[in-house]
């Protein structure tokens, strides 16, 4: 049957377009036997004590609404969290807004501080949602990228140079996906002085902060001057393994968050209250369970960068998240086309670059977030895939 | 003991069998520190064996019988429970040995072929020793969980999807 439908649909969603992610899930989900190093979450299950946690929540009949902003007993747990781990201090009241994870809140983010026409910077490579994100909320991204040459991170003079009088935001992700590229402090310091010289606003997406392998991490926020031109946002999905459980949050300034919290209540009403729930009970008791799951992301990281590098992959030590990024430039095949063929020829998901804008051709990302035995039968497979490939 | 020390025992608990290039790599470590470091651990008695975690329930014609016995004694003078405990954990059937704190003193794992051999111990070897008071035994009826591993293997399925941003 012919479907009409489509000529109802708005004319800026049909120009937005879909994940070049999507393609792949739908060619790796039909094989047998595959290795996928192509999933963007933990592959362990969420701590027993939060599921546990969550569940009695729905026993005690915790079942209703929770106020818009979330739960002040979470918000108030966050806000001493935030204090503890990152040093800045938000006022549970006023400054934080739970939300249906960290992908909501930048969505609130933008609708809240974009006028038609308004110009974000955005760092490629990058999460997939960001550019369509700001483009559904009237805005037009500026894509500046972050090249291997700097190890994946962005100078500050990069961003300065696409400054125009329409630039009102520079959204920023550290610990990157799919970069794993993490900022320090100098550079951070750098790019706040771009930003207080012209007077912008930063959103910084953390969701990885405390997947940060060999240093202390430093929130965009705590640097001196920016809480106040910060959205800071992150969520409990990576750190604690609960991406299902779709609960993230953003810390910002009061009257940021009174205008997300107005998009809020009227398109979402609150987070879901059992994972609000279960978000408490993981900051409460579960910083051993994310220190243990740490470790092991970071053992996996140091096993993964080595035996792509010694496959002929260059390949980055990231400094945080679960991903690594190596080159297969020296293939000359293009990333969709190496992607496609080790899939077919060996089995293993890699998800190709250019998914993550076009600076991540000749890329590809692979997670880590996988089991070692998993891994190790990968690294193989990829070796002998790779065997008539490279000189 | 340093951090990577720590780290090493660590996945060796999990895994006896990882490969030494493997725990190097991810260590970030050279082989042979790997190897010499396992050799000071294992001439330390820090590393005292490794095993192979085995579910007898499916071996066929191999079922065993696991008790755990709670003991009663009364220590000997000078010598504490440590005397009476070695003269349990010397039979080889004692699979493991406790002193506890609480209402009785040695917690035993005992593990035999039948109910019968467990139950011959009991009577002739442990009761009869001088400073056993009593004895309480209880059977094993499944085991769900050893050392940290789960027994049902649909336990550790990946749920994820096989590949999302």
């Amino acid at each position: 049957m012919i479907d009409h439908s489509a000529h109802f649909i708005a004319d800026h969603i049909h120009e937005l377009k879909p994940s070049g992610i999507r393609r792949f899930f739908d060619l790796a989900s039909k094989m047998d036997n595959v290795i996928s190093l192509g999933v963007g979450e933990p592959d362990f299950v969420t701590p027993w004590n939060v599921i546990e946690a969550s569940f009695h929540s729905l026993e005690l009949g915790y079942t209703a609404y929770t106020a818009n902003a979330g739960l002040l007993e979470l918000r108030q747990e966050l806000s001493s969290f935030l204090e503890t781990s990152y040093q800045v201090s938000y006022d549970a009241e006023k400054q934080l807004l739970i939300t249906v994870g960290a992908s909501q809140a930048i969505d609130i983010a933008f609708r809240a501080i974009i006028n038609p026409g308004d110009e974000v910077i955005v760092v490629e490579p990058s999460f997939v949602s960001y550019a369509p994100t700001i483009k559904l909320a009237g805005g037009e991204p500026v894509v500046v990228e972050a090249t291997e040459e700097f190890a994946f991170k962005i100078q500050a003079s990069q961003i300065e140079q696409a400054i125009t009088n329409k630039t009102k935001a520079i959204l920023i992700c550290s610990p990157n996906n799919p970069t794993g590229a993490a900022l320090g402090l100098d550079e951070l310091n750098q790019i706040a002085r771009v930003v207080e010289e012209h007077d912008l606003l930063v959103v910084s997406d953390e969701i990885y902060a405390d997947l940060l392998y060999d240093e202390s991490f430093t929130s965009f926020a705590s640097i001196e001057n920016m809480k106040k031109r910060t959205i800071l946002i992150s969520g409990f999905s990576k750190a604690f393994a609960m991406t299902g459980w779709r609960l993230g949050y953003a810390a910002a300034p009061e009257a940021i968050i009174a205008a997300m919290t107005k998009i809020h209540q009227y398109t979402i009403m609150c987070a879901p209250t059992m994972a609000q729930y279960g978000a408490l009970e993981a900051l409460r008791n579960s910083q051993s369970s994310v220190i243990e799951m740490k470790n092991s992301y970071r053992q996996r990281r140091n096993y993964v960068v080595k035996a792509l590098n010694e496959m002929g992959l260059p390949c980055h030590m990231p400094g945080g998240a679960f991903y690594v990024f190596p080159s297969i430039k020296e293939t000359g095949m293009t990333s969709e086309e190496f992607a496609e063929a080790l899939l077919n020829e060996q089995r293993v998901a890699v998800v190709p670059g250019h998914v993550f804008g076009e600076s991540g051709e000749g890329y590809v990302r692979c997670s880590y977030a996988t089991s070692m035995k998993q891994l190790t039968e990968a690294m193989q497979r990829m070796k002998i895939f790779l065997k008539d490939k490279i000189k | 003991m340093e951090q990577k020390e720590v780290e090493l025992l660590q996945l060796l608990e999990k895994n006896g069998r990882l490969p030494a290039d493997t725990i190097a790599s991810m260590l970030d470590l050279g082989i042979d520190e790997v190897a010499s470091m396992i050799e000071k651990l294992e001439h330390e008695c820090v590393i005292l064996g490794y095993s192979t975690l085995v579910n007898w329930a499916k071996v066929l014609k191999h079922e065993s019988v696991t008790a755990m016995i709670e003991v009663k004694v009364t220590p000997v003078r000078g010598k504490g429970f440590d005397h009476v405990a070695e003269r349990i954990y010397r039979f080889p059937e004692v699979k493991a040995l406790y002193l506890m704190s609480g209402s009785y003193d040695l917690s035993i794992t005992l593990e035999g072929q039948t109910m019968m051999e467990i139950s011959r111990f009991v009577s002739d070897k442990l009761s009869t020793l001088d400073s056993v008071v009593s004895t309480v035994t209880h059977f094993v009826l499944k085991k769900y969980k050893h050392d940290g591993v789960v027994f049902d293997k649909n336990d550790d399925q990946d749920r994820r999807m096989m590949v999302t941003p």
